[in-house]
């Protein structure tokens, strides 16, 4: 496995990062231009509301006149409905943004992951694919949409109060003006402390969840262990570590907001003092004082949201590169321009120009190390497997037995060498073409969510009721589905755990049978079933084989019978070939390999 | 009847929050005083305000004596406060007021959170020790994601509650409170106009967000499927490639996709016009207030000081407020929470009795006609017999033959009931011991063998700091994985798990054999754990322990001959009874399983010679 950590790096904003993000843009364009445009008019409405009230102030208040109320309310009204008509309609559009940016980026990396070689799955965690897929799709989405409302209205609400208060009065208004860049510059500086004690706090939550995950999961053995009491005051220290930076995290902030506020209370003290003797000597008016007092309290959120969006964009940096590395990461198993032309990919297959596979597959002159290997572990490996015939591979856990199987279903190629199938080199093939062909039981079956038909003719899907029940008579699993509430419709649940193992592998061998192929593939389950549902799943595997070049990964000693030929694999190499009676009679490790299964089915 | 239990467990949920406030009640009373002083001081400016305007205006300003003495203090009048040689006494009074509230602000946030984070440490703790005390019947049962996610996600959401909603509440409610008071002492319509929308602002929050939590809960469950569908295909790309279904994969995400997206546009249409419709309630919450000014004025009630105080009055409590409706339906769920919580605190963890003995232990191991039975199913029946001292035992029988509960029982990972029977070490009943000190004299390694995301080293130490590296390496070597061990990067600082290395099967239980043999116990069980090891390093790990730990009581379980051929005495097990004991030889003439095994080996061998006969 490959060291692939979410770790959050501290890099400054970089407008590059963004701009790879350019064709996702597009589809938006226009919804983004709407929401910038209705911002604009949402803020210039917050702006106006302390003008109105400056204007009740003056004109009836201090004029005390009751005349040409309704005019007041109208327009007071008017302005809450050009405000609740942006509101809707931003939120509409943000939204449409959020979801529809993040859909976007989904599909793309979801298909893209369709095209990533198995190399690729082996050597990173599922939950690692997933969060970039599901989690880091969805913060760019609500960077784009929601950043850009508060980009916009942050910005111009500053600008249009700044504009209104200097008109308004420029002597008082330069004092609150004045304060707006000290307030950003503090807002930043707290702002940037407090992701990083955030940042902090997160990795500490993210080690109590995986200590109690270990805490759980590892119970059995810290009681035989009997060190309880080391994981307790272990996680006492963990969750006292959380204590401090929480509290630390927040007392940034415990300071930050009254701070600001004294900013706010601060350019009112200036207005207050510089204005009440204006007012008094009569060059403005009350409603101007008031106007003014409301915007040293307002604009305190528009620079709140103005700094968070920096940081936050900041900080989404690193989501877009993790989406940006996965999308760029390219196939190490590509069909050839000409070979794609003529066959199609795996999205488009122009099955018309396929011909026919037979079966014939022979290994020749083949060399092969993994690719995050160091040693090869085929190295001039020739073999000919002609059509129907049934190869056994054999050998302890962890020997490597999986290499050959992995070759020819060309999930690798070899490093040196060719593998040719039906006489041509697989790779003037696609490999959609080859997969067609291949059925694969798996060692631990994997079902899909969904009903159990949906299941069954996974690899045809066109196939009719008739065609599932007679694959599900012939490995005699037919009961499996009778047993079920609705028969084929029957949800079989997340990953088919609805279903026993034994049902599961009967279900992943009817599967099979239904694809039809030419090559089958059988990885064989080490786990003990009863010996009622072994017994059926032998019958089954032997009713899958014939007629067909089957690979088995064989365990049981019956199914190593089967075989035409077997290969023995120890430490990844193949060190004996040949049938079950020659081998035997090599009295080498085969011999041994035989007996250890021999007694452990014996009891 | 449904109600009645709801409000008990209501009140138990409330006496388990209550008990893990204790260590926190001071703090969260320092942070409620100074909540309620912020609140006050903050409610001072406007009045403030209103005095120097009035002042100015000519108006009478002996309204509260508290702002007139503040004035006062300051040294001005309201005849003085607009000249300009007063100037820095004003701004002096404006800050020195907003100062006040800053300070209390702050004493309020921190020790809030001093409060709050000490209390979600304390259920941490608490939770993560009890659960390393429940026995290990409880273990077996639970679903491990189920009870990280109550560990995390519950707490998570009792932790919004203590160090949020709480105080946000009861902010909201004095904040409403305070500023009515003052709103009606100063001018009754006025202050009716003030109230008239905000209880629909309140009630139209609390209502809609109830309702909507459905939708919000079918856009989670689409949000699950997609993440189903991811799961599989990642997880499952093997079989997706091998028939060929890229294509089909692709659409199935794409259409979920659509849907899960389409469901959150059409919440966006709800929440626009909730979020639009709450300005608008707002705004003309703020409309109303005028047009009463207005008419108020006209008839001289108020001062356009007053009328500042009211719409100033009105924004700073319209928007917590308005925020109460959601907090409150939000808090709702506190205490579904702490009920999935306090179902764990209610399972009874293991206890040693006062009298349970802490002597060492050593001396034969006796099983005196043991029976247990699992949840009504049986699982070993009159099962006796003698390990003594320093000799090897070996346990052969097929799976469910109830080898392993022969060892769960050994280190007391179940204890046996009444009339079950006796298992006794030199002479004593385990039942009197206390259970750490059993685990401590019994050293078992399992099958699958756990090992925690440490170093490796750390692992061997089973986590104690007590053992040199040299120590660590010795019973590596035992083990046969300190070869494996030095060809990592790190050697013994080699992380395991998620963020390090993964280990093979082998490698796993070989590390699990040697932190066993590390804290040299006087008897070690091998539970079936040398199963993925290649039958030499098996042997040559046998031979290890024979010749470099002495004196140790062994027992070997085992469903591979060649690992027990070895003991002084075997046990044959089927449907947990004893069928063959012996002695290997003995065994071997008896005739039943153990005999027949090693026929069938010899039979193998013949098959081989045979065949090479017929050729």
């Amino acid at each position: 496995m490959t060291n692939r950590t979410d770790e959050e790096t501290e890099r400054p904003f970089d407008l590059r990062t963004w701009y790879a993000m350019g064709t996702f843009f597009k589809p938006f364009r226009r919804l983004l231009v709407r929401i910038a445009v209705l911002m604009t008019v949402s803020s210039v409405v917050d702006v106006l509301i302390p003008l109105y009230q400056k204007y009740v102030i003056d004109n009836y208040i201090f004029a005390r006149s009751g005349s040409g109320i309704m005019i007041v309310a109208s327009t007071g009204i008017a302005m809450l409905i050009v405000q609740f008509a942006a509101t809707v309609l931003f939120t509409r559009a943000a939204i449409r943004v959020e979801m529809g940016f993040s859909r976007d980026l989904k599909k793309a990396c979801f298909d893209h992951l369709q095209t990533l070689s198995l190399s690729f799955y082996n050597t990173t965690p599922v939950g690692y694919i997933i969060a970039r897929v599901m989690s880091d799709t969805d913060k760019i989405g609500l960077l784009v949409a929601w950043g850009l409302v508060a980009l916009v209205w942050g910005l111009s609400y500053i600008v249009f109060a700044i504009a209104a208060m200097l008109i308004l009065d420029f002597r008082l208004g330069i004092w609150l003006a004045g304060t707006i860049p000290f307030m950003l510059i503090v807002t930043t500086w707290f702002q940037n402390n407090i992701l990083r004690h955030n940042r902090t706090v997160r990795r500490t939550n993210s080690l109590i969840t995986g200590s109690f995950n270990e805490g759980i999961l590892g119970a059995r053995t810290s009681k035989t262990l009997a060190i309880e009491d080391i994981n307790i005051s272990e996680f006492a220290d963990l969750t006292g570590k959380m204590y401090g930076g929480t509290v630390r995290a927040a007392t940034w902030s415990a300071v930050y907001t009254p701070l600001m506020l004294m900013f706010g209370s601060f350019a009112i003290a200036m207005i207050m003092a510089n204005g009440l003797g204006f007012v008094a000597r009569g060059t403005i008016a009350f409603g101007t004082l008031s106007a003014m007092i409301s915007y040293a309290v307002n604009i305190f959120e528009p620079i709140q949201h103005l700094s968070n969006i920096f940081s936050e964009a900041t900080a989404t940096q690193a989501n877009i590169e993790r989406v940006e590395a996965l999308l760029k990461h390219s196939p190490e198993i590509k069909d050839s321009p000409e070979v794609t032309a003529v066959y199609g990919d795996s999205f488009e297959p122009k099955r018309e120009n396929w011909e026919p596979l037979v079966g014939d597959i022979e290994f020749e002159d083949v060399t092969f190390k993994y690719p995050d290997g160091e040693e090869y572990v085929l190295e001039h490996f020739n073999l000919r497997v002609p059509a129907g015939t049934c190869v056994a591979i054999v050998g302890e856990t962890g020997a490597g037995k999986s290499t050959l199987v992995n070759l020819v279903c060309r999930f690798y190629e070899p490093t040196r060498g060719r593998i040719l199938i039906d006489g041509r080199d697989y790779r003037e093939r696609s490999q959609l073409w080859l997969h067609s062909n291949i059925g694969y039981v798996l060692q631990s079956p994997h079902l899909f969510s969904g009903t159990a038909r949906d299941n069954i003719r996974y690899g045809k899907q066109d196939a009719a009721d008739e065609e599932i029940m007679e694959s599900l008579r012939l490995v005699s699993a037919g009961d499996v589905i009778n047993k079920l509430p609705q028969g084929l419709d029957s949800d079989v649940g997340e990953g088919g755990d609805r279903l026993s193992t034994g049902e599961k592998q009967l279900l992943s061998f009817a599967r099979a049978v239904l694809a039809d192929p030419r090559i089958l593939v059988l990885d064989e389950a080490t786990s003990s079933i009863d010996t009622e549902t072994e017994r059926r799943i032998q019958n089954a595997v032997s009713k899958i084989l014939t007629g067909r070049t089957s690979f088995l990964i064989a365990h049981r000693l019956s199914t190593i019978k089967m075989a035409d030929l077997i290969l023995v694999i120890r430490d990844g190499k193949i060190i004996e070939q040949g049938t079950h009676r020659e081998l035997l009679r090599k009295k080498g490790y085969y011999l041994r390999l035989y007996s250890m299964q021999y007694e452990s089915e014996i009891l | 009847m449904q109600n009645m239990t709801e409000e008990t467990n209501k009140k138990h949920q409330a006496a388990l929050l209550w008990k893990l406030s204790r260590g926190s009640r001071a703090l969260y009373a320092v942070a409620f005083a100074s909540m309620l002083m912020a609140v006050a001081c903050n409610f001072m400016t406007p009045q403030l305000i209103r005095y120097l305007v009035d002042s100015v205006s000519g108006a009478p300003v002996e309204r509260m004596p508290i702002v007139s003495s503040l004035v006062a203090l300051a040294g001005l009048a309201p005849e003085t406060v607009a000249q300009r040689g007063n100037m820095a006494r004003v701004v002096m009074l404006v800050i020195a007021v907003s100062a006040f509230g800053g300070i209390f602000n702050l004493t309020y946030r921190r020790s809030l959170v001093m409060g709050a984070e000490g209390l979600v440490k304390r259920l941490r703790d608490r939770l993560y020790s009890h659960i390393q005390r429940l026995p290990y019947s409880w273990h077996i049962t639970i679903q491990t994601g189920d009870i990280v996610q109550r560990c995390t996600s519950d707490v998570e959401i009792v932790r919004s509650f203590v160090s949020n909603q709480l105080i946000e509440i009861v902010r909201a409610i004095s904040l409403a409170v305070f500023a009515y008071c003052i709103l009606f002492s100063m001018n009754v319509p006025m202050a009716a106009a003030s109230l008239a929308f905000l209880p629909i602002v309140f009630v139209y929050s609390f209502i809609f967000l109830r309702d909507t939590s459905i939708r919000f809960l079918a856009a989670d469950e689409a949000e699950g499927q997609l993440l189903a569908i991811a799961q599989e295909n990642f997880s499952g790309v093997r079989v997706v490639r091998a028939f060929g279904r890229e294509r089909y994969e692709a659409d199935r995400f794409a259409s979920q996709n659509q849907l899960y997206a389409e469901l959150w546009m059409k919440l966006g249409k709800m929440l626009s016009t909730y979020w639009a419709a709450g300005d608008m309630l707002t705004g003309l919450q703020m409309i109303a207030i005028c047009v009463t000014g207005i008419y108020q004025a006209s008839r001289g009630g108020i001062t356009i000081g007053e009328f500042m105080v009211f719409l100033t009055y009105n924004a700073m409590i319209i928007w917590p407020v308005r925020g109460l409706g959601r907090v409150l339906a939000e808090a709702g769920k506190t205490f579904v929470s702490l009920g999935r919580l306090e179902e764990i605190f209610n399972s009874p963890t293991e206890s040693d009795p006062e009298s349970a003995l802490d002597a060492p232990i050593a001396g034969d191991i006796e099983f005196d006609h043991v029976s247990f039975a699992y949840e009504n199913a049986p699982i070993l029946r009159d099962v006796s017999f003698t390990v003594s001292e320093g000799t090897t035992l070996g346990i052969l029988g097929a799976t469910g033959s109830g080898k392993t509960t022969v060892a769960h029982l050994l280190c007391r990972l179940y204890d046996l009931g009444e009339g079950e029977g006796e298992i006794r070490i030199g002479g004593v009943d385990i039942r009197r011991l206390k259970r750490s000190l059993v685990r401590k004299s019994v050293g078992i390694v399992l099958q699958e063998p756990f090992l925690y995301s440490r170093t490796i080293a750390e692992n061997v130490a089973s986590l104690s700091k007590h053992y040199s590296l040299e120590q660590i390496k010795e019973a590596a070597s035992i083990s046969q994985v300190d070869d494996a061990i030095e060809q990592f990067a790190h050697n013994y600082d080699t992380l395991v798990g998620e963020r390090g290395v993964t280990l093979s099967g082998g490698q796993k239980q070989r590390v699990a054999i040697a932190r066993t043999i590390l804290k040299a116990p006087p008897i070690m069980i091998f539970d079936d754990s040398l199963s993925a090891v290649d039958t030499e390093t098996d042997s040559r790990i046998r031979a290890a322990l024979r010749d470099r730990v002495r004196g140790v009581t062994t027992i070997i379980i085992s469903h591979r001959i060649t690992s027990i051929s070895g003991a002084d005495k075997i046990i044959v097990m089927e449907n947990g009874r004893i069928i063959e004991m012996g002695s290997p030889a003995e065994l071997e003439t008896f005739g039943g399983v153990y005999g027949r095994i090693l026929d069938t080996q010899r039979l193998v061998v013949d098959e081989t010679d045979e065949g090479g006969d017929r050729t």
